[in-house]
C-alpha cells in the first residue's frame, strides 16, 4: 500500500498512540477539579503546554489549545473580527486559503464585513506589493496561509510579518496546518500574531490542534462556558489530547531534516511527469517538497484515483474538505490554469515516505494513462 | 491509604471496552472520512456507524447528531445557533438560573448582543416551576433551554411537561442532558426535545468529543466554518478515534445502565446511613426523591463547615470530591445553584460538598468516606 495524501490526513505515529492511551487512563481527572487527581491532570497539562511553548518558542500562555485547525482558523479570524469590529470591518486574505478560512471571510462579508482577496500568480504567490496596496485605514486583520494545501506554494510570511510590524492596528494570522513539521517559521517573530497548527496533519491525532496567539491580541471567543484556556476556549481540557499533541509535534519537528530528502523526490516527479504531453505540472518548482499538484488533460481525476487504487496507491484530487463537490479547484483556477484546473491531482507525502513508493507511482501513472489513452484510441 | 474518587459528574475515567474499542481502531482506521479512497471510506462508515448508534440512543434520526468537541461546544452551537437562526422572529429567550455556565455564559454573551434573556427561578429544591416557563413565554420567545439534570445537585427538571408546552407553541427546546445521558433513558421523541446536548467524558467515554442532536428542520446557523462535515453544522475533520471510543461508551452504557443506576442508589443510601451511623451532622441539598432526582450525585450539606477546608482535609485523606462544577473549582465561587436554591445569605453556600458515584465505587468505600469524614470534623472540632 502507497499512501500519497498526507495532506489529507496521516496515520498516527505509534508514540502518539500510545501517550494518548497512558494518559487517556492514568490521568482522566478533570485538570479543572481541586483534588489531587485534578491537580496531577493540571500539573501534566502544564507541562504539556510548556512543552509546547518551548518548541514554539513562545509563551506557555500563548498557545490556546483546540480542537484542531478549522477550529484554530475560526478562533483566529472571527476572533480578530468580532473582538475589534469598532475599530474597522476590513479583512484582507488571498483567493487560495483552505475552505476554513475562506468560508469563515464570506460568512464575515455576510455580516458586513469586507474582504479583499489577493490574487495570486501563476506560482500561486501573492506579491508584497498587492498587500501593501490592499490595506487600508478600517483593516483589522491580514490572514494568509503558509503553504498551500493543494500545490504548496509558500507565501513570504517573514516579510508579510515585517510589513504588518508597522501597522500595530493590524492582526496577522497564518494557517499553518501544511507548513509545520516542513518549513518552521519564526513563531516568536514580531509581526506574526496568530498561527492555526492541526495535529492529525503531523501523525497526530485528529480532534487536536492548537492557536498561538501572541499576548497582546485579544480575540473574542467561538464558546462561552469555563475559564480553561483563559476563557478564549472553554470546555473539559481534552488531556491526553494535548499531551499526544505535544508529543506528536516534537516528533515531527525531528522529522523535519528529511526535507531536503524529499524536496528530491519531489524534484524527481517534478522531472518526470512533466516530460510526459498529456501532463501539467500545477505545483511551483520552489513549492513545498511534500506537496505536488498536477492535472492529466482530458482525465477525470476520479478516473485517475479509482485506477491507481486499484493498485494500491492513494492520491486525491484536493482538499478532502471539499472533495466532495466536482468543482474545479479554486486554487488551480486562481493560478489562472482553468483547463488544469478541472483535472488537478494531489500527490503529498510523509517526511519518511520511500523513494520506491514514488518510483512505483509514476510507474504505475504512466501505465494507467497509457492503458486508457489505448482504450480511447 | 486507597483513594477513593467520587467526582464522577466531573468527569469519567474511560471504561476498559472503551480502551479496547478504540485500540483496535487506531490501527485501522485514520483515513480522513472526507476522503473519497479506500481510507476515507473506511473512516465513513465507522463514522455512520457512531451516528447510527447515538441517534439510536435517545429515539433520533440519524441525521439529526452533529458531533462537537464536548458539551461546551454544543451547548455552545445549540444557543448561539438558534439565537441567531431565528432573531428575525424575535430575541427573546428563557433558561434557569441553575444551568451549567457553558449555557449561562453562552446567554450572558447573547444579553451583550441585544437579546433579552429570562432566567427562571428554582424552589428550594433547585426544581423549576412549569409554570413560571408558561408565563414567561413571550411572543418573541425564539428558544428555550433548560438542563435536564442538574450537575451540582442531580435534580431533575420536568423535561417533559416543558417539552410539551413548548410544542404546542412551537418554541424550540434545548437541554443540556450532559449529566442525563449516563443515568436516563432519553427520547427526544416522547420528551418533545428540540435539541440535546451529550458529551463523551461523563460516560465513561474520551474527552474531547460529544454531540448536539438537532431535530429535523430545526434552523441552526453553524458556528465554525470551512467544510461540509456534519453537513456544514460543524466543519473540520472528524474526531474518528474519539468518535468510535464515544460509540463504545455508548453501547456499554446501554447494557449496563440499569444495573449502574441501581449500583449508585445502594451506594448513596450506603453513604447516608454510614454517616448516620457516625451520628454526623448534615443536610441534604436538594430531594432525593426518585422522580426528581437521579442517584449518582448527591450534595450534602454540612452546617459549621467551611468548605475549602473540609475539601482540602477531604483530599488530603484520598477523597476526591468537589464542591461543585468543575469549571468553577479552580476558585471556589459560591454555588449559583445553591444560591438560586437557599438564598445568597444561606450558609449552605459555603458548607456542601457534592459526591458523585461511579461504577468502580464500592459499599466498603462509602463507610471508609465516613469515617474519614468524621474524623476530619472531629480533628477540626479539636483544633476549635
Amino acid at each position: 500500500m502507497i499512501y500519497l495524501d498526507h495532506s489529507a490526513t496521516t496515520k498516527p505515529a505509534p508514540e502518539v498512540l500510545k501517550t494518548f492511551q497512558k494518559v487517556s487512563m492514568d490521568y482522566f481527572a478533570n485538570p479543572s477539579s481541586i483534588h489531587s487527581a485534578g491537580s496531577e491532570s493540571e500539573k501534566l497539562f502544564k507541562s504539556a503546554r510548556k512543552q509546547v511553548s518551548e518548541l514554539l518558542k513562545v509563551l506557555p500562555e500563548e498557545i490556546v489549545f483546540t480542537s484542531g485547525g478549522t477550529e484554530s482558523n475560526n478562533l483566529a479570524i472571527k476572533g480578530i473580527a468580532y473582538a475589534h469590529e469598532n475599530r474597522g470591518k476590513h479583512i484582507i486574505t488571498t483567493r487560495i486559503e483552505h475552505p476554513a478560512v475562506l468560508q469563515v471571510c464570506e460568512q464575515l462579508e455576510r455580516e458586513g464585513y469586507e474582504v479583499t482577496y489577493l490574487p495570486v500568480d501563476q506560482n500561486g504567490f501573492i506579491s508584497i506589493e498587492d498587500l501593501r496596496s490592499a490595506i487600508r485605514e478600517d483593516t483589522i486583520l491580514v490572514t494568509i496561509m503558509h503553504v498551500n494545501n493543494e500545490i504548496g506554494s509558500i507565501q513570504p510570511i517573514e516579510d508579510i510579518a515585517n510589513l504588518l510590524r508597522h501597522y500595530p492596528k493590524i492582526a496577522f494570522h497564518t494557517d499553518h496546518v501544511q507548513g509545520f513539521g516542513k518549513l518552521p517559521l519564526p513563531y516568536e517573530m514580531e509581526g506574526l500574531d496568530i498561527v492555526t497548527i492541526s495535529g492529525h496533519k503531523i501523525h497526530g491525532l485528529k480532534g487536536t490542534g492548537c492557536l498561538i496567539k501572541k499576548r497582546h491580541i485579544s480575540l473574542q471567543p467561538l464558546f462561552q462556558g469555563g475559564s480553561q484556556e483563559q476563557s478564549i476556549r472553554p470546555g473539559t481540557e481534552n488531556l491526553a489530547g494535548v499531551v499526544s499533541f505535544a508529543k506528536a509535534m516534537r516528533l515531527a519537528l525531528n522529522h523535519q531534516r528529511e526535507y531536503q530528502r524529499i524536496k528530491t523526490l519531489q524534484q524527481k516527479l517534478y522531472e518526470q511527469l512533466s516530460n510526459h504531453s498529456a501532463i501539467e505540472i500545477n505545483s511551483p518548482k520552489h513549492g513545498a517538497a511534500h506537496i505536488f499538484n498536477f492535472s492529466v488533460l482530458g482525465f477525470k481525476p476520479e478516473v485517475l484515483i479509482h485506477a491507481l487504487a486499484e493498485k494500491d496507491i492513494f492520491i486525491s484530487t484536493r482538499s478532502a474538505c471539499s472533495s466532495k463537490e466536482n468543482e474545479p479547484s479554486h486554487v488551480v483556477l486562481a493560478c489562472g490554469k482553468e483547463t488544469a484546473a478541472e483535472s488537478a491531482l494531489r500527490v503529498s507525502m510523509s517526511m519518511d515516505q520511500a523513494e520506491e513508493d514514488i518510483d512505483l507511482f509514476i510507474k504505475e501513472l504512466f501505465k494507467t494513462i497509457q492503458q486508457y489513452e489505448n482504450i480511447m484510441g | 491509604m486507597k483513594r477513593i474518587y467520587l467526582d464522577h459528574a466531573a468527569t469519567t475515567p474511560i471504561h476498559p471496552d472503551v480502551k479496547e474499542a478504540m485500540h483496535q481502531v487506531m490501527d485501522e482506521s485514520f483515513g480522513n472520512p472526507s476522503s473519497i479512497h479506500h481510507f476515507g471510506r473506511e473512516s465513513r462508515k465507522r463514522l455512520d456507524e457512531a451516528r447510527m448508534t447515538m441517534a439510536n440512543s435517545i429515539n433520533g434520526h440519524y441525521e439529526s447528531i452533529i458531533f462537537t468537541s464536548g458539551g461546551t461546544e454544543a451547548n455552545n452551537l445549540a444557543i448561539f445557533g438558534t439565537a441567531y437562526a431565528n432573531q428575525d422572529q424575535g430575541n427573546h429567550i428563557i433558561t434557569t438560573q441553575i444551568e451549567h455556565h457553558a449555557v449561562l455564559h453562552p446567554c450572558e454573551q447573547l444579553e451583550k448582543e441585544g437579546f433579552d434573556v429570562t432566567y427562571l427561578p428554582v424552589d428550594e429544591n433547585g426544581l423549576v416551576d412549569i409554570m413560571d416557563v408558561k408565563h414567561a413565554l413571550r411572543k418573541d420567545t425564539i428558544l428555550v433551554t433548560i438542563m435536564f439534570v442538574n450537575n451540582e445537585i442531580g435534580m431533575k427538571q420536568p423535561i417533559q411537561m416543558i417539552g410539551n408546552l413548548l410544542r404546542s407553541k412551537g418554541i424550540p427546546f434545548h437541554t443540556d442532558a450532559v449529566q442525563a445521558y449516563g443515568v436516563e433513558e432519553i427520547d427526544v421523541e416522547e420528551l418533545k426535545i428540540d435539541l440535546l446536548t451529550a458529551s463523551s467524558h461523563k460516560i465513561y467515554g474520551p474527552k474531547g468529543i460529544g454531540f448536539l442532536y438537532k431535530r429535523d428542520g430545526l434552523n441552526l446557523i453553524q458556528r465554525q466554518y470551512g467544510g461540509e462535515q456534519e453537513r456544514t453544522f460543524r466543519s473540520g475533520t472528524e474526531n474518528t478515534l474519539a468518535i468510535q471510543g464515544f460509540k463504545k461508551a455508548v453501547e456499554v452504557l446501554q447494557q449496563e445502565r440499569d444495573e449502574r443506576i441501581q449500583h449508585y442508589e445502594r451506594l448513596s443510601e450506603q453513604l447516608i446511613q454510614a454517616l448516620n451511623n457516625r451520628q454526623i451532622d448534615y443536610a441534604i441539598n436538594g430531594d432525593l426523591s426518585k422522580e426528581c432526582h437521579v442517584p449518582n450525585i448527591l450534595n450534602l450539606s454540612f452546617e459549621g463547615m467551611d468548605v475549602e477546608i473540609f475539601l482540602t482535609n477531604l483530599d488530603l485523606s484520598g477523597v476526591a470530591v468537589s464542591s461543585g462544577s468543575a469549571c468553577t473549582a479552580g476558585s471556589i465561587d459560591p454555588s449559583h445553584v445553591l444560591k438560586a436554591m437557599y438564598g445568597e445569605d444561606s450558609p449552605r453556600l459555603r458548607n456542601s460538598v457534592r459526591f458523585s458515584f461511579g461504577m468502580d465505587n464500592t459499599e466498603e468505600e462509602m463507610e471508609q468516606v465516613a469515617d474519614r469524614i468524621e474524623n476530619i470534623m472531629n480533628r477540626l472540632a479539636m483544633n476549635n
